[in-house]
């Protein structure tokens, strides 16, 4: 067990502890708050720092709030550095024996115990170890995509229910909303969130609140349409739901002008464009058709997923379809808008993929991941 | 709440529950005969007065046709001018107008009240019969505006008769009794001539209506509706009639709207002599000859009755080969020998739609375990033949105990008529699912109780042994008890079957569980079945039990137990207790016959619904939104079969194959193997699971198809060697089709790898109820035909989706969303036409064809000549109420009866028109005095 202490921006003494058994190894260094590098180089000069070239580690740093998160790519690597305060501590883990439960949104009510988790890990052997490192490693659970193209009153939030166990967790109900319309100021049906089921997907990830207006179910506009529609629009996207809220808590947008991200800029419309399809620009379409690919067992084979056939000059009709954007499996750089949260629903849980063999298992013939 | 025919003119004037008077008129247009609103109008009382005071209670059209009398609720009667409904103010006949030509010691005893009864003199059109209900009866003059005669009744006045001659009349009452008045020249206060209890001494319900009907031998008919002792007969919906020494008292299984007597119209005649009696109940239309002994009904050639027991699915074949067609109705007509010969007494103009372009036969499976055939090839739905089911088991009510046990002098002397008949003895004898093979005569029916019978047409009566074997749908899985219903329990024995369609073999699936699925293949001879459960493919040639495939998710309790017949039917009594609740508003409402209550309950109504309003606004409907799971429940419920011959394995063989789609979106394919017909009795029938497919969405599967190599569905057994279709293209690859409730995907086979897909349901949030393969021809050559997927969906809109490319072609709103009944009961046929239930008794049906429409157009010819024609008259009423079942949208207000709706989705048909063409002044009709009109 390794950890660092990164002090920034002024160039600090190095200060480690390095522990065989039972103990660790401190070191101490300073970095250039105003160009922290790669998160690579950093990988690396830690590896040198600690002299283990060669063994694979976890880095992670504690926040603010005293939570452990992990240091794993590019940007979390940078907003790691730009919190500290001054002082950033990092720890370092053998991969091997990383306990993975040590990171977490909720560390911080297990805060006191953090660091006695992680000094002593034989005391959570019983933990699986689970890889946890590079962002291919993890299986995203939800994200706002598209900040860039809504406006700012708008919130698009994209659920993964994929591979995980838990439920969506959400109701939705019948209400009425007010508009800007050309004659003033309308009151209009519309759908809203009614309820969030306590532990569910929906809750778990913060983006969503009871009273959120629902606008839009995978780039097609709920107006118009009964709750029944909605409802089955939800349940028929329900692997890869993509939904537009008009939170009823406008006070945690994200505010853009402090995000280099969106290039485009702010938009400053109050409504929703009215081609509503392709402005889903994030959509990552190749993920979500294989990962919405059929099962086939042949005789008495294995269950495969039923592959695509042979392009050939028609494609589908859906609309989703046209859009059809290969991009790679894994996070969206917008993943880490949580961190721009307060610290009372930072959003995002870093749900592991679980290897256990009970979720292959499900009825004997069907996999599902 | 009624309807009245101006004499002699092709018009009509409706009194509907608002009060409001509406008059209609048979126009001529573009070469066919349309009903037409010309005006309505609302009488309206001094500035001040209740609604009471002009409320309709009775409506007399004079047969002047100029004016109206309306009899209301305060004892007054208004004079309006037809067709304008100008009200004639001086010729009021106020009740204080009438009192004072009453003597003294009868007025201080009893008011006026409302006007019962108002009937013209049959001979002379200026006196008019007035009827209150206190028992008053006046005669009045309408030339000298005074009473020429009054009769002091003693008992609460229900209805009025006029003899033939004009010289007596009837009066029926509310304590069941009938009284003779004479009219006599010398005496201005008669006295009763006779008065008679029917049904006495006991106390008996009221005669609401009566007539006297004279004949040539001296012998009068007294026909009267009720009068049946309170006490032990009080809830019988009975006419009774009474011809000398015979009466009988028809007994209707619903509560009977109104009736008319068909008599001599010659005005000339001396003797009504009547031939036949008209009853409209609640839920049929019924005709009775009353001159062939022992009053036989007449089979009606229309307004048949669907729902005698509740539809419980249908089944339509299209183009029915003639021979097929011949002996289903030469098997019907067997059925049919206790109808009269008299041919039907209506005349309802002449029908001038063409002849249907082919044989189509609707099938419905009722509650009863009943199958009706019914000629669906033009207009009118024709019943041809009826299959009950119900000989094959042993239920605990014998349907031969019941019937006609009453002995002779039984009294009082009530005969069951009409076939509506809505308590099923044993609700597991339901049919659920039918096939129909046209070109073999092999019919598949399944049932409630998991039973499967197949059956063979066989022209004559036969007595024989139905094979029987038990399909254990839960094979090896352990643990569960069913908490359903038993299965039916089978008669030992041959079983004696009529001419028609004769069980030979029932299968019956353990647990007992409804079928929720049915194929037959009439050229493997196998049929397959499917439950909650699982399925299973049998045999009928050789009578044995291929294999059974258990669907059930181990975990599926819900499913094993059998709450689906739970749950449904306490859907099913949730929905009959509310029916029953509207049912008897609307019969407190229609008890008066447009009484003093009307608005009162109008109010209540409201009221009543505003209540419920508030109720759901204070507890907001909120859905969950879950994704599906393979823990779900009802996940194995089968939900579609389909037999195909096409390449399973490897692509250059193709076998027979049986799919199934079940509720968590799997498909399973079974090859198999049928011997060659000269060993088709020697060798088994195999089969082996070949793929199973899983649906990641897991939404239900509604269909499976197979496209050949020209992308063409494959088709139907036998058709191909009937000639009646190009051989499947077996050289080029195939395509499986599966619908979900919320995709439409196409996979290559054999390799089955994903080719296109629809996502219905994430783009529309409709999801898929009905889907069928149409054949789209043109109708402007006839080398070009299409097939495409006619789609329901849940919100009602019927879309067209093209094959093999799943495009929309179109869509549009076909049934209310809310209609989930109408819903439910759609079928298609096969050349994009389409049926569905408006109301339980009445089919919509619809087309998506241009080539094939089916609609009705009928010429009434409008008469030149006045004489008092009662049986024209009924005929425009006849015509009308077809138009309106025929073209009608009801507003779904199903609760009312029949005649209310039919008016009012008439009324909705014509206002439309009625503002689109702007119509000018119907013109007057022929005038014509055959009396003192002035």
């Amino acid at each position: 067990m390794r950890s660092a202490d990164c002090y920034a921006p002024k160039r600090v003494p190095y200060l480690g502890w390095e522990e065989n058994t039972f103990g660790a190894e401190f070191r101490r260094f300073s970095l250039e708050r105003s160009k922290p590098g790669k998160f690579e180089e950093f990988y690396g000069l830690l590896q040198h720092v600690h002299k283990i070239p060669n063994v694979d580690v976890l880095v992670g740093y504690t926040d603010v709030h005293g939570d452990l998160l992990p240091i794993n790519n590019d940007d979390n690597y940078h907003k790691a550095v730009s919190t500290a305060n001054p002082l950033l501590r990092i720890f370092i883990q053998r991969k091997e024996d990383a306990d993975y439960s040590a990171f977490g949104t909720d560390t911080m009510t297990r805060k006191k115990n953090v660091l006695t988790n992680v000094l002593r890990p034989d005391n959570h052997k019983k933990k699986p170890h689970i890889v946890i490192s590079m962002p291919q490693d993890f299986r995203p659970v939800s994200s706002i995509i598209d900040v860039d193209i809504l406006p700012e009153t708008h919130r698009r939030v994209r659920l993964y229910k994929y591979g995980t166990d838990k439920p969506l967790g959400f109701y939705i109900r019948d209400g009425s909303s007010v508009r800007v319309t050309p004659h003033g100021l309308e009151k209009v049906p519309g759908i809203f969130i009614s309820r969030l089921v306590p532990g569910g997907l929906a809750q778990s990830t913060g983006l969503l609140a009871v009273n959120d207006e629902v606008l839009e179910v995978n780039g097609i506009e709920v107006s118009g349409k009964s709750l029944d529609q909605v409802t089955d629009m939800m349940i028929a996207n329900s692997r890869n739901l993509i939904i537009t809220v008009r939170p009823a808590n406008q006070r945690n947008n994200v505010v853009r002008n402090s995000r280099n991200s969106g290039s485009s800029g702010q938009s400053t419309e109050s409504s929703l464009p009215s081609s509503t399809p392709n402005i889903l620009a994030n959509f990552l379409q190749g993920e979500e058709e294989s990962d919405e690919e059929d099962i086939i067992i042949e005789g008495s084979g294995e269950p495969q997923q039923i592959p695509k056939a042979a392009p050939t000059s028609l494609e589908s009709l859906t609309q989703i379809d046209l859009l059809h954007e290969p991009t790679q499996n894994g996070f969206l750089p917008s993943t880490e808008v949580n961190v721009n949260h307060s610290a009372c629903n930072v959003g995002v849980e870093y749900e592991v993929q679980n290897p256990d063999p009970k979720s292959l298992e499900e009825d004997g013939t069907i996999i599902t991941l | 709440m009624q309807i009245h025919f101006i004499p002699d003119q092709c018009q009509l004037v409706t009194l509907l529950d608002d009060n409001s008077l509406h008059l209609w008129s048979l126009k001529q247009h573009s070469g066919a005969s349309e009903l037409w609103e010309d005006h309505r109008f609302t009488l309206k009382g001094p500035p001040g007065s209740p609604p009471s005071a002009t409320q309709i209670t009775a409506v007399l059209p004079h047969s002047s046709r100029e004016v109206l009398y309306l009899g209301t609720e305060s004892g007054n009667i208004f004079v309006v001018e037809l067709p304008s409904f100008g009200v004639l103010e001086d010729r009021t006949i106020t009740s204080e107008a009438v009192l004072q030509w009453i003597p003294e010691d009868y007025c201080n005893r009893r008011s006026c009240e409302l006007v019962e009864a108002l009937q013209e003199h049959p001979k002379n059109p200026d006196q008019i019969l007035i009827g209150y209900s206190r028992g008053l009866i006046v005669l009045w003059d309408r030339q000298n505006n005074k009473v020429t005669h009054h009769f002091l009744g003693s008992q609460q006045l229900e209805n009025l008769s006029w003899q033939r001659d004009g010289s007596k009349f009837i009066s029926c009452h509310y304590d069941g009794s009938y009284t003779q008045w004479l009219v006599s020249n010398d005496n201005r206060q008669s006295l009763p001539l006779e008065n008679l209890v029917p049904y006495g001494p006991f106390p008996c319900k009221a005669i609401s209506k009566i007539y006297w009907q004279t004949t040539r031998n001296g012998l009068p008919y007294i026909i009267f509706q009720g009068g049946m002792p309170r006490a032990s007969y009080g809830d019988r919906h009975s006419i009774s009639v009474i011809h000398g020494s015979q009466q009988i008292a028809f007994d209707f299984t619903s509560r009977v709207i109104d009736f008319f007597i068909i008599f001599s119209s010659e005005p000339t005649a001396e003797f009504d002599d009547p031939s036949a009696m008209v009853v409209l109940a609640e839920e049929e239309l019924i005709v009775i000859d009353l001159k062939s002994a022992g009053w036989p009904a007449v089979h009606p050639p229309y307004l048949a009755s669907l729902h005698c027991s509740a539809i419980t699915c249908s089944h339509h074949v299209s183009n029915i080969p003639l021979k097929l067609w011949e002996r289903i109705i030469s098997a019907g007509s067997k059925q049919n020998v206790h109808y009269s010969n008299m041919p039907w007494p209506i005349d309802g103009g002449t029908n001038i739609a063409p002849d249907p372009p082919q044989r189509d036969l609707l099938l419905t499976g009722h509650e009863d375990g009943t199958v009706r055939f019914w000629d669906a090839s033009g207009v009118c739905l024709h019943l041809l033949y009826k299959l009950s089911t119900v000989r094959v088991f042993l239920t605990d009510a014998d349907p031969n105990d019941n019937l006609n046990t009453m002995s002779e002098d039984e009294w009082p002397p009530l005969r069951k008529v009409g076939t509506f008949d809505p308590y099923s003895d044993d609700p597991r004898l339901g049919i659920q699912k039918i096939y129909l093979c046209k070109y073999s005569g092999y019919l598949a029916v399944a049932g409630t109780a998991g039973q499967v019978l197949v059956m063979e047409l066989n022209d004559e009566g036969a007595e024989h042994v139905v094979d029987h074997v038990e399909a254990d749908l839960l094979q090896d899985q352990e643990g569960y008890r069913w908490k359903g219903h038993e299965k039916l329990k089978t008669r030992d024995g041959p079983v004696r079957f009529e001419a028609g369609f004769q069980p030979f073999v029932l299968v019956q699936c353990q647990p007992p569980a409804v079928v929720t699925s049915l194929a037959l293949h009439s050229e493997w001879k196998l049929v397959a079945f499917g439950t909650s459960h699982g399925f299973g493919l049998f045999d009928h040639q050789q009578k044995r039990l291929v294999f059974v495939k258990c669907t059930l998710h181990p975990s599926d309790q819900l499913a094993l137990e059998g709450p689906l017949s739970r749950v449904k039917s306490l859907k099913k009594s949730l929905r009959q207790s509310f029916r029953r609740i509207r049912r008897s508003r609307v019969s407190s409402r229609k008890r008066r016959g447009g009484g003093g209550n009307t608005s009162e309950t109008h109010e209540a109504n409201g009221k009543f619904d505003q209540g419920m309003l508030q109720e759901m606004e204070l507890a907001p409907v909120q859905r969950k939104i879950e994704a599906r799971s393979a823990e779900d429940s009802f996940t194995g419920f089968v939900r579609t079969l389909y037999f195909a011959d096409t390449f399973l394995r490897d692509s250059s063989r193709h076998c027979p194959s049986l799919w199934a789609g079940t509720n968590g979106g799997t498909v399973y394919a079974f090859c198999l193997r049928v011997p060659p017909a000269e060993r088709r009795m020697d060798e088994p029938v195999r089969a082996e699971q070949a793929k199973e497919i899983q649906l990641m969405h897991r939404a239900p599967v509604v269909s499976i198809l197979v496209l050949d190599g020209r992308n063409i569905p494959l088709p139907e057994p036998l058709e191909v060697a009937h000639d009646l279709s190009k051989s499947p293209d077996m050289q080029g690859s195939h395509q499986l089709l599966v619908v979900s409730e919320e995709q439409f995907k196409v996979f290559t086979l054999p390799k089955v790898s994903s080719k296109l897909k629809l996502k219905l349901t994430a783009l529309e949030g409709c999801r898929v109820r009905k889907v069928m393969v149409a054949n789209f021809g043109s109708c402007k050559t006839d080398d070009y035909n299409e097939n495409d997927l006619a789609v329901l969906t849940n919100l009602g809109d019927i879309q067209i989706i093209s094959l093999p490319f799943l495009k929309l072609q179109i869509r549009y709103p076909c049934i209310r969303k809310e209609d989930v009944s109408g819903i439910a009961s759609c079928v298609f046929t096969k050349y994009g036409q389409g049926f569905y239930l408006i109301s339980p008794s009445e089919f919509e049906r619809f087309s998506l064809s241009t080539k094939w429409l089916v609609e009705p157009r009928c010429v009434v010819d409008v008469p030149e000549v006045s004489s008092n024609n009662h049986m024209h008259n009924r005929s425009v009423m006849e015509n009308a109420s077809r138009k309106s079942r025929c073209s009608g949208r009801s507003s779904g207000d199903y609760g009312e009866d029949e005649v209310l709706k039919e008016i009012q989705s008439t009324l909705e048909g014509g206002r439309g028109s009625f503002a689109e063409r702007n119509l000018a002044r119907s013109p007057v009709g022929h005038r014509l005095s055959n009396g003192g009109a002035d």
